[in-house]
């Protein structure tokens, strides 16, 4: 069987912010750059960033960098690598101004400067009053940013590869990374796209709970197929949960509804929060309210037929109230769940919102491996950004606002180091290994190889049940023995994958073999992140353990990996930023 | 070439291209039901399997000409935020909101 071979600089996988962000550095420099993206880039998930995307401006309050850097580390509970964070918060001015430049619409202040809004975790003098530091285009900033950085790479004459879905990367017999296999998805017919360089932008993983807040094509894919190349993925452990998405569905209702007054009560109609936090009560930070609510349904003071959800009540605020200071979640609710919460309350349930953990990289978005005695080596032609990356800037918990900003550095970072590299390698390797492509093909012909069996599972069956182990057993109410279980039965379901067939092998289309590939990534993916979490022993950020519920740094301030195969290992955080003093862990106090 | 334009294309020459046909274009239209947002996701994905098949010619004209709108707009749309000014997509757009029965 031959397969077409499309050749390029550098091959970039994934049309989110972080991929277009490095895909328009590296056309502006006249690399010959390809685009695969599994659905329409504009319909990428960056789209859905509503929030903003810091830097410290200083058009609202007093700021700088440092500030910034400041609430950065201590947002991240003080696993975020401090290098990297210095070089983000020094970069991000004058991106947003690049932003600005190329088409992004941010908001104005009525003298004409950049509109910034205030975001939980921002102070000024690290950690004094509430800072300013949010820049927003109103409240589709993510939405802006990708359309105009979409429409540069069309300008700049970026290659893009619409709906094609990266199997694998391939390599020469040294490991240097030369591309990927690639299937287009509307002829099923295979590609290899050989590139001297290959950056792998994907996103993240929210797909991996049955409750949470990400669009549908938030599968892994770039994380898993890193992890199949033999890179460790480090900090999987660290996933936010967002206390307040609407149960069983996952969307979010926003922080704002309790500060207009709305509050949660159990099956009991207990008001439970008092108990937990007796001052902030329903204003508690995030993780001290998704906490709350994990542990009422846990313990069987849920609502509803299965008490599987708490009660998010804002009816005794009055119509009046609700008209006007929520309108946008009272639109949601009404869309969502067909009720009205003037008069109904709101099933909620804490909802998985962002993967901090990812590929490991360094601050140039070059994929890093673990060596001897805690060197690191590069893996040579690889890179990663964003959501799937770990380079690692947000540590154990992401503040609201850097998300859009780690890719938009980072994608710029990643694009001028290409750039350098692609000078120093004008003619590139050329040889792909053999080995390599055989391996690629064999992954991707596996699924039209099964036949029927005796077995009824199916990719939808396993799925649905995958991400119900992962709401209950890897959420926000983590134990030994909750984790451990929750283990074991992520094993099994990855032997029973091994049980499941398509039942359609046509070409044209095949949408169902897709959400095969897409499965075994989420597969992956879970192991990774179960067994990371099993293993900390200790709560820090997002990773929450009952059983463990202090921060120990002493024995835990290092960064997990997780190897295919199931091996762990840690290496230290960069604790020394580039140029000034570095932030040593205190208590996270708010 | 985009969904639209392959339907005008085939529309232009004539061609009958609902029923039968629609149905062999159902995977394309479930990937373009694939979006950047999760809402978007649940209710279009949602009224694709529920709904698409008993809708007029028009109708299901109108749903695919809804689907090469921007994520944004289309989330104003189904929020009820917005309303679409062509009176095809905007009844389709009610359809979508509307809950399936039970």
């Amino acid at each position: 069987m031959t397969i077409p071979v499309r050749k390029f600089d550098t091959l970039v996988i994934g049309a989110g912010g972080g991929g277009l962000r490095a895909a328009l550095q590296l056309a502006q420099a006249e690399a010959n750059v390809a685009v695969v993206s599994k659905v329409f880039p504009t319909r990428s998930h960056t789209v859905a960033a509503q929030g903003g995307m810091n830097a410290a401006l200083a058009n609202v309050s007093p700021d700088n960098w440092h500030w910034h850097m400041y609430d950065t580390v201590k947002g991240g509970d003080f696993l975020g690598d401090q290098d990297a964070i210095e070089y983000m918060c020094r970069a991000a001015p004058r991106l947003v101004v690049e932003l600005e430049h190329i088409g992004v619409p941010f908001s104005r202040l009525d003298n004409g400067k950049i509109y910034q809004r205030p975001f939980g975790g921002q102070s000024q003098n690290f950690g004094g009053e509430q800072a300013a530091r949010t820049c927003a285009a109103a409240d589709r900033t993510g939405h802006a940013i990708l359309h105009a950085l979409y429409q540069q790479n069309i300008r700049a004459k970026t290659h893009f590869f619409d709906e094609y879905f990266a199997i694998d990367l391939i390599r020469d017999n040294d490991g240097c990374i030369l591309g990927a296999l690639v299937l287009e998805i509307e002829t099923g017919e295979p590609l290899i796209i050989q590139a001297k360089t290959t950056l792998i932008a994907t996103g993240g993983a929210g797909q991996l709970f049955r409750t949470n807040t990400n669009a549908r094509i938030n599968t892994g894919d770039g994380m898993a197929m890193a992890l199949r190349a033999g890179i460790p993925l480090q900090d999987m452990e660290f996933f936010q949960f967002h206390p307040t998405g609407i149960a069983g569905k996952g969307m979010l209702i926003s922080e704002a509804v309790r500060g207009e007054g709305g509050y949660l009560v159990n099956g009991d109609g207990e008001r439970f929060m008092e108990r937990y936090a007796p001052n902030a009560r329903d204003l508690a930070s995030r993780d001290v309210v998704s906490r709350a609510v994990a542990t009422e349904i846990h313990e069987g003071r849920g609502c509803g037929p299965n008490k599987d959800y708490i009660l998010l009540k804002v009816d005794h605020l009055g119509a009046d109230v609700i008209r006007k200071r929520l309108p946008g979640i009272r639109d949601m609710v009404m869309t969502f769940l067909h009720i009205d919460p003037i008069n109904q309350p709101i099933p909620i349930f804490p909802t998985a919102h962002y993967t901090m953990g990812g590929i490991p990289t360094n601050r140039f978005g070059q994929v890093v491996v673990p060596q001897q005695q805690g060197a690191e080596d590069i893996v040579p032609g690889l890179y990663a950004v964003g959501e799937c990356a770990c380079v690692s800037v947000h540590g154990a918990n992401r503040l609201g606002g850097n998300s859009l900003l780690d890719i938009v550095v980072f994608g710029r970072a990643a694009g001028n180091h290409i750039i350098e590299y692609l000078k120093e390698n004008r003619y590139g390797r050329t040889v792909v290994a053999q080995h390599s492509i055989d391996t690629a093909l064999a992954h991707l012909a596996r699924w039209d190889q099964r036949s029927q069996g005796v077995s009824n599972e199916t990719v939808d069956g396993l799925r649905n049940e995958l991400k119900a182990v992962m709401d209950h057993y890897c959420g926000v109410f983590r134990t030994e023995d909750v984790l451990r279980t929750g283990l074991d039965k992520v094993l099994k379901i990855e032997q029973r994958l091994q049980n499941v067939y398509l039942k359609d092998h046509s070409k044209i289309f095949n949408t169902a073999r897709i959400e095969a590939f897409e499965l075994e990534n989420l597969v992956d993916l879970a192991l990774a992140t179960v067994a990371s979490a099993l293993a900390r022993k200790e709560s820090r950020g997002a990773h929450m353990r009952m059983d463990y519920p202090q921060r120990d740094d002493v024995k835990w301030l290092k960064h997990s990996l997780f190897f295919k195969g199931g091996q762990l290992d840690y290496k230290p955080v960069r604790m020394k930023p580039l140029t000034v003093e570095g932030f040593s862990p205190k208590p996270r106090v708010y | 070439m985009s969904l639209r334009a392959a339907f005008s294309a085939r529309e232009s020459t004539g061609e009958i291209l609902f029923e039968s046909e629609s149905m062999l274009d159902r995977p394309r239209l479930y990937w373009q039901c694939r979006r950047g947002m999760l809402e978007l996701d649940i209710l279009l994905q949602g009224f694709l399997d529920a709904k698409f098949d008993v809708l007029t010619t028009v109708e299901q004209h109108a749903f695919i000409e809804l689907l090469d709108y921007p994520d944004a707009i289309l989330l104003e749309y189904m929020l009820g935020r917005m309303i679409p000014t062509d009176q095809r997509i905007a009844n389709v757009v009610t359809q979508i909101r509307t809950p399936v029965a039970s």
